[in-house]
């Protein structure tokens, strides 16, 4: 039985080998439910998909060996194609931009240009797929409207001003430095940053500059040729490459070793890498995202970063503001963080009771979203039904509580009237992050009687983080 | 007589209405025999200059390739008679319209 209506065509193109009999290549192309299409070496159509067909409006065998402007009618079409700087060898290409379509409609679209070779490698044509944007961009709208950019919340005048700067960021290719506290989200701005760009449909890698040693991350970066080194047995292709078409986030940039720092000043000059042990390079299009928690103005002037780097990384600069700038949001990310980790962990929570609120809304968060996240993990975990009370907020907090209600009983005034003691008596407490974090993994195998797969479940890490921090904070010692 | 105006990219007729750089002006006479024609090079591609420029020189139809339905809406308004989507020279819609047989969606191209 025929069960699909397919047209029919003068020429009917086979493949054969894959399965026993030939199949018809437009039956297989037509299931696809990407939109497609076929150009030769004179970007004349060859084919149209059934989806592409939808998209465009016209027929596959109506345009046989017609232009491909006259067909998606792009708005790079002309002296903007990408096909016009690629050859046979050239890796996929993708861009954003937008098409007119025979209803008359202006559909945004992401395009993904490849070129087809035959066995030799001579070029036979061009594949180009189409990613219809309209739904993405109405989502991105309906995000808008609810405090949020992509993953990023908050509706503090200082962080709207980073979403209306993003969207614009986005669009360009400048290299883009995000800098901020840890755990404001520069990780997830990165993300945001390459899923809003033309190149989303391209990889996007990150690299930890500080998580690696020098030797290796060299390699990790660049690549490296066979017998380059000892124990180098096969060619590695290198971050570099990997982001190709697409985006490389270096986190804690400010820590890259010197002599990396200058590869990455000859990268951004000429965006060739040389892989170690070549001297041939290889031109790669990668957009660079950096961040950083350091400051790397003050990094200049100790000499323990290149200041022409910093020039160039600093095309565009985003500074994500502390939580505790960022007037009203604390409210907004409980209610948002509640509601989602009840909803995982399928709790019946009603909210905060309003001791809890008051204290978190008080609490000046050094460990910015990311710690208020953990707490309000934390709380959830612990929190049996009905309200969360004081009760259920990580240890640390309760001593803070303490400490808070002793100071506001002898100077009234001074606590409410000045959140700059709130935080001092915070900073009292514990003289750095690591020391609260310390705290919260102390709390967290406590709650967990040891066991360190639920201690990692209640911090929201996975078990390796909670052993590195253990082993980082000289706690593996300890007996639980 | 008619006052006829088509986007164009070279010889052919502009894939896109708010593209197009260059336009061909033309007029007809009654008995449908080509009388005027003019190129006129536009400062940028613009669809809002264009169809100011089709009010200004008080154009009949157009024969275009895409237009947004913005633009057609606009100048079907203004009771102009527009023929979209066409893929062929800007020499071969003009015989098929003076001809009688140019319809919106035409495609005059013959494969080479």
């Amino acid at each position: 039985m025929e069960m699909f209506d397919d047209k029919v065509t003068d020429i009917k193109p086979y493949i054969k080998g894959l399965f026993q009999d030939p199949i018809l290549f437009s039956r297989l192309m037509n299931r696809i439910p990407v939109s497609l299409a076929i150009f030769d070496t004179n970007m004349r159509t060859v084919f149209l998909n059934r989806s592409l067909e939808a998209l465009t409006g016209f027929s596959s065998e109506q345009v046989r060996a017609i232009p491909c402007k006259h067909i998606l009618r792009t708005n790079m079409c002309g002296k903007k194609c990408p096909i016009h700087s690629m050859g046979a060898d050239s890796e996929p290409v993708c861009v954003e931009g937008d098409i007119i379509n025979r209803n008359r409609e202006k559909i945004p679209v992401r395009v993904s240009v490849a070129p087809i070779t035959d066995e030799s490698g001579y070029l036979s044509g061009w594949l180009e797929s189409f990613e219809d944007l309209r739904i993405l961009r109405s989502r991105e709208t309906e995000q808008a409207a609810a405090f949020s950019f992509g993953p990023l919340l908050g509706c503090s005048p200082k962080i709207e001003t980073v979403f209306r700067m993003v969207s614009g960021i986005a669009q360009t290719d400048s290299s883009v430095l995000i800098t901020g506290e840890t755990g404001t989200g520069k990780d997830v701005l990165a993300e945001v940053i390459h899923q809003q760009s033309p190149r989303a449909q391209g990889p996007f890698v990150k690299v930890n500059c500080g998580a690696l040693p020098e030797s290796l991350l060299e390699s990790e970066l660049f690549g490296h040729r066979k017998g380059a080194f000892t124990g180098a047995n096969e060619n590695k292709p290198g971050r570099f490459k990997l982001a190709h078409n697409g985006s490389l986030f270096l986190t804690e940039v400010g820590d890259l070793p010197i002599n990396l720092q200058i590869k990455l000043l000859s990268f951004l000059d000429d965006q060739v890498i040389y892989p170690l042990g070549s001297t041939k390079g290889t031109q790669v299009n990668v957009r660079i995202i950096a961040a950083t928690h350091r400051n790397l103005k003050k990094m200049v002037e100790e000499r323990s970063f290149r200041e022409d780097l910093l020039f160039r990384l600093n095309v565009v600069q985003v500074h994500l503001p502390p939580l505790r700038e960022r007037e009203g949001d604390v409210d907004l990310l409980l209610e948002h963080f509640l509601r989602s980790y009840v909803e995982r962990f399928k709790k019946d929570i009603s909210g905060f009771s309003k001791e809890t609120r008051r204290v978190l809304l008080d609490y000046n968060y050094p460990g910015n979203v990311r710690e208020l996240k953990n707490i309000v993990e934390f709380a959830v975990n612990i929190c049996p039904e009905g309200a969360i009370e004081t009760a259920h907020l990580p240890g640390y907090l309760q001593d803070f509580m303490g400490k808070s209600v002793t100071e506001k009983s002898s100077e009234p005034l001074l606590i409410n009237s000045d959140t700059s003691e709130l935080k001092r008596l915070s900073e009292a407490q514990y003289s750095s992050w690591p020391e609260i974090e310390k705290q919260m993994i102390l709390d967290a195998l406590l709650k967990a009687r040891g066991r360190r797969k639920k201690a990692a479940e209640i911090l929201g890490w996975g078990r390796s983080t909670l052993w590195r921090k253990i082993k980082q904070y000289g706690l593996e010692e300890t007996d639980f | 007589m008619a006052k006829i105006l088509m986007p164009i990219d070279g010889e052919e007729i502009a894939p896109r209405f708010d593209l197009a750089t260059e336009v061909w002006l033309g007029e007809t006479d009654p008995e449908g025999e080509l009388v005027k024609e003019n190129i006129l090079v536009l400062p940028q591609a613009s669809a809002e200059d264009l169809c100011q420029l089709i009010l200004n020189e008080s154009v009949d139809v157009v024969i275009c390739g895409g237009i947004e339905n913005e633009y057609y809406e606009y100048l079907a308004w203004k009771r102009i008679k527009v023929y979209d989507s066409v893929i062929a020279s800007y020499a071969q819609a003009l015989k098929a319209f003076i001809d009688g047989r140019l319809e919106t969606g035409a495609i005059l191209y013959k494969y080479s």
